[in-house]
C-alpha cells in the first residue's frame, strides 16, 4: 500500500489563536476554524512525513484511537482540507518552499 | 498661422481621509461644487500637490451609466485595477498613482470609487476600512462594529455631546506604534452625517447586539478574529492583499481589545464607554 504524504497549502494564510487555527483561502477568501485533530494535521502537514506517521506519532496518543480507524479518518480529513485547496495530498513527498510564502505558523 | 487649440479648463480637489489625499480632476464645475459640499471637512490643500499620491480623472455621461445597487467588481489586470459598478467604471494604475472615473454627476458613484481605493491601499499598509462606527471620547476611539441592522447608526445617534463621531458605517483604522489609529470618514450610512476629520488610538472594539440590557462581556480571540473579518469592506480577491488583510486582522485582536456590547437603545449605554 503506497504511503500519503500531506503539506500545507503556502498559499493560504494561517495563524493560531489561543489554540484556534484560523485558515483563510487565498482562492475565494473562506475562512476555516480548524478543530483539534485538523490541527494536529494541519502543523504537522511539512510534506515529508508520511500521513501514517503522524497518525501514529500525533493523533493516536492524543485521542486514544486505534491507529487504523484514526489513519483512515485522518485520510478523509487530508483529502477534504485538499478539496478546499488549504492543503496538499500525495502518494509521494511534497517538496516546500525555503521560504513559504504563505503566513503558515 | 497661430495653432487651434480647444483647451478645456481643468478643475479639480483633494480629499483627504485617513491622510491619505486623493487629488480629483474634473472638467464640470457643477460637479467640482457637488464633491466640494459632499466632502466638506475633508479637503486638502494644493500647497503641497506632490503629495497627492493619488490622482483620478473623472469623466461625466449622461444619461447615468447604470444600476448603484449591481455588484461590485474589483480586478487587477496587467497593473491596472479596474473597477465597476452599475453606476460606474474605473481604473487605476498604483504604480504611477493616476487613474479615471466614468460615471454620471452624483456622488455616490465616486465615494464608491475612494471606499474602493483606500481599502486597497490600507490592505498594503497594515490598515482596515470596517464596517463600523467609531467615536472619540477622552482622546481615544471606540469602534462600534456589526452588519447593517446591527446598531451602528442607533449607538451614533446616542452618543453625548463629549464623544466625537468620526463615522456611523465605515471606520478607518491604521497601524501606528503599538496600536492603530481611527480616523474620521466621510463615509456616511443611515445618519447621512460627516465624521469629524480627526484620529485617536483606538482602545476597544465592540462588536454591536442589540438586547434588554447594557453589558460587555469578553470574547474569545477566535471569536474576535472572525467578527472583525466578518465585517472588514475588502472587494479585491487577489491572494497577497488577502494575506494582507488576514494578518491585519490577526494583529489587530492582539492588540485592540475586542468585547460583546449588548445594548438598549437609550443613551445609557455610554456610561459603560470612555
Amino acid at each position: 500500500m503506497s504511503r500519503l504524504y500531506v503539506a500545507r497549502n503556502p498559499r493560504v494564510a494561517a495563524r493560531n489563536l489561543d489554540g484556534e487555527m484560523m485558515i483563510m483561502s487565498g482562492r475565494d477568501s473562506t475562512l476555516f476554524t480548524l478543530n483539534k485533530t485538523a490541527t494536529i494535521l494541519w502543523q504537522a502537514a511539512d510534506g515529508s512525513t508520511p500521513l501514517d506517521e503522524i497518525v501514529a506519532r500525533r493523533i493516536c496518543p492524543e485521542f486514544e484511537i486505534s491507529p487504523e480507524v484514526a489513519l483512515r479518518d485522518a485520510e478523509t480529513l487530508a483529502r477534504d482540507l485538499a478539496a478546499r485547496e488549504i492543503m496538499q495530498v500525495s502518494e509521494q513527498p511534497i517538496p516546500q518552499p525555503s521560504f513559504p510564502s504563505g503566513a503558515a505558523r | 498661422m497661430p495653432e487651434l487649440t480647444a483647451e478645456v479648463d481643468r478643475l479639480s480637489l483633494v480629499i483627504e481621509v485617513g491622510q491619505m489625499p486623493v487629488r480629483v480632476n474634473t472638467t464640470d464645475p457643477a460637479f467640482l461644487n457637488l464633491l466640494q459640499d459632499r466632502y466638506a471637512g475633508f479637503l486638502g490643500s494644493f500647497e503641497r500637490p506632490s503629495d497627492s499620491a493619488i490622482e483620478f480623472d473623472v469623466e461625466l455621461c449622461t444619461p447615468p451609466v447604470g444600476d448603484p445597487d449591481a455588484d461590485v467588481s474589483v480586478k487587477y489586470c496587467h497593473g491596472i485595477w479596474k473597477l465597476g459598478r452599475g453606476d460606474f467604471l474605473a481604473e487605476w494604475n498604483p504604480a504611477a498613482g493616476r487613474g479615471r472615473i466614468r460615471q454620471s454627476r452624483n456622488p455616490h458613484s465616486i465615494d464608491a470609487v475612494l471606499r474602493i481605493v483606500h481599502s486597497l491601499v490600507l490592505a498594503k499598509e497594515g490598515g482596515l476600512l470596517l464596517h463600523s462606527a467609531s467615536a472619540v471620547r477622552d482622546g481615544r476611539a471606540f469602534l462600534f462594529a456589526g452588519v447593517s441592522g446591527a446598531g451602528k447608526t442607533t449607538i451614533s445617534r446616542l452618543a453625548p455631546s463629549d464623544a466625537t463621531l468620526l463615522t456611523d458605517e465605515i471606520s478607518y483604522v491604521r497601524r501606528h506604534g503599538d496600536g492603530y489609529t481611527a480616523f474620521g470618514t466621510p463615509f456616511t450610512g443611515e445618519l447621512a452625517k460627516l465624521g469629524e476629520n480627526i484620529s485617536a488610538p483606538v482602545a476597544a472594539l465592540y462588536l454591536l447586539a442589540q438586547g434588554t440590557e447594557n453589558r460587555i462581556e469578553p470574547v474569545s480571540p477566535g471569536e474576535a478574529f472572525r467578527s472583525l473579518l466578518s465585517n472588514v469592506l475588502f472587494f479585491a480577491e487577489e491572494q497577497d492583499l488577502v494575506q494582507s488583510i488576514f494578518s491585519v486582522a490577526f494583529d489587530f485582536v492582539s492588540r485592540v481589545p475586542v468585547s460583546r456590547l449588548t445594548f438598549l437603545p437609550d443613551t445609557r449605554i455610554w456610561e459603560l464607554i470612555g
